[in-house]
């Protein structure tokens, strides 16, 4: 199979790519998001402790 | 049996116990969810109707069905909070909301690009786009209702009254598609009889969804330690944990 009509996806390859592209984008964000939450969350709990 | 759930109950030990995990959970998600999506988009035979555009499916349905199972999973924290009051699963269930959003966000939009080379149209009205998009405002609802109190512990008690009562419409989703006449096809595969789909394409749809249960396990993980950082004000384990 050669990658142009992979790629291609039977003319379909629009709606296939943007599909599965648009669903790694959401997790890699969702990724991020959550360890900078996790960090976030250490930064305050360390600045909590030491100010009390 | 008792001890036991007293002592994953119990912050500290639930902070270390995360952190342990979420590496194995992570890792073994990037690699299924690449099995997956190559499966999917590879190995998978083109359908004989929908060509390739069929492919969709794989990251259509597994994210659909992770935005209910996700939504279901919330509702089941926050009743066991208000129940026992166990800080510890309201804790879970806040963590669940903007992994969950996400997720629904996922499905109506993956879902939308599939309906327009299928139906010839991005979005109807109908009964199943219409209660995932009120799942997703339901999620949205429960984040900023949370926000909108500065003591977590009025925001977990009325976030857990909206969690509850939203959870009437997941069987909503999941009927919709019996229950009304609508553009969206009926189950093909969460159903008593046999699935009406070939076992080969079905293995890359299992593979996804154990792919996205796992990352859901990361996610919540990371998520749940920043919420018990956040709740343990003053405690003594806190600065031997952060």
């Amino acid at each position: 199979m050669d990658l142009q009509e992979f790629l291609r996806m039977g003319g379909y390859g629009g709606y296939v790519w943007s599909a599965y592209g648009l669903t790694l984008l959401v997790l890699l964000l969702n990724w991020r998001a959550a360890l900078r939450h996790e960090a976030q969350e250490q930064l305050n709990a360390r600045r909590r402790s030491s100010t009390d | 049996m008792w001890l036991w759930i007293h002592k994953f109950g119990s912050p500290p030990h639930a902070y270390r116990l995360l952190g342990k995990l979420a590496p194995w959970f992570g890792w073994s998600s990037v690699v299924l969810i690449a099995v997956a999506a190559y499966w999917g988009l590879v190995l998978a035979p083109r359908d004989y109707q929908q060509g390739d555009a069929f492919r969709i499916l794989y990251v259509h349905a597994p994210t659909a069905w992770m935005s209910m199972f996700i939504y279901v999973a919330m509702a089941v924290a926050a009743g066991i909070g208000m129940i026992w009051r166990i800080k510890l699963a309201h804790a879970a269930a806040a963590a669940c909301a903007p992994i969950g959003a996400s997720f629904t966000f996922l499905a109506l939009a993956t879902g939308s690009i599939w309906g327009k080379p299928m139906w010839g149209t991005w979005w109807v009205w109908d009964a199943r786009l219409t209660s995932e998009l009120i799942l997703l405002f339901l999620y949205l609802g429960y984040m900023a209702l949370r926000s909108s109190f500065d003591d977590p512990q009025r925001a977990d008690r009325a976030s857990a009254v909206l969690a509850l009562v939203g959870v009437i419409n997941v069987p909503i989703i999941h009927y919709s598609v019996e229950w009304w006449t609508t553009l969206h096809q009926p189950a093909s595969v969460t159903k008593f009889d046999k699935p009406s789909i070939a076992l080969e394409m079905l293995y890359p749809l299992f593979l996804m969804i154990i792919g996205l249960q796992l990352y859901f396990g990361w996610a919540i993980s990371r998520r749940l330690r920043g919420e018990i950082l956040r709740r343990e004000r003053n405690a003594k384990w806190l600065q031997e944990a952060a």
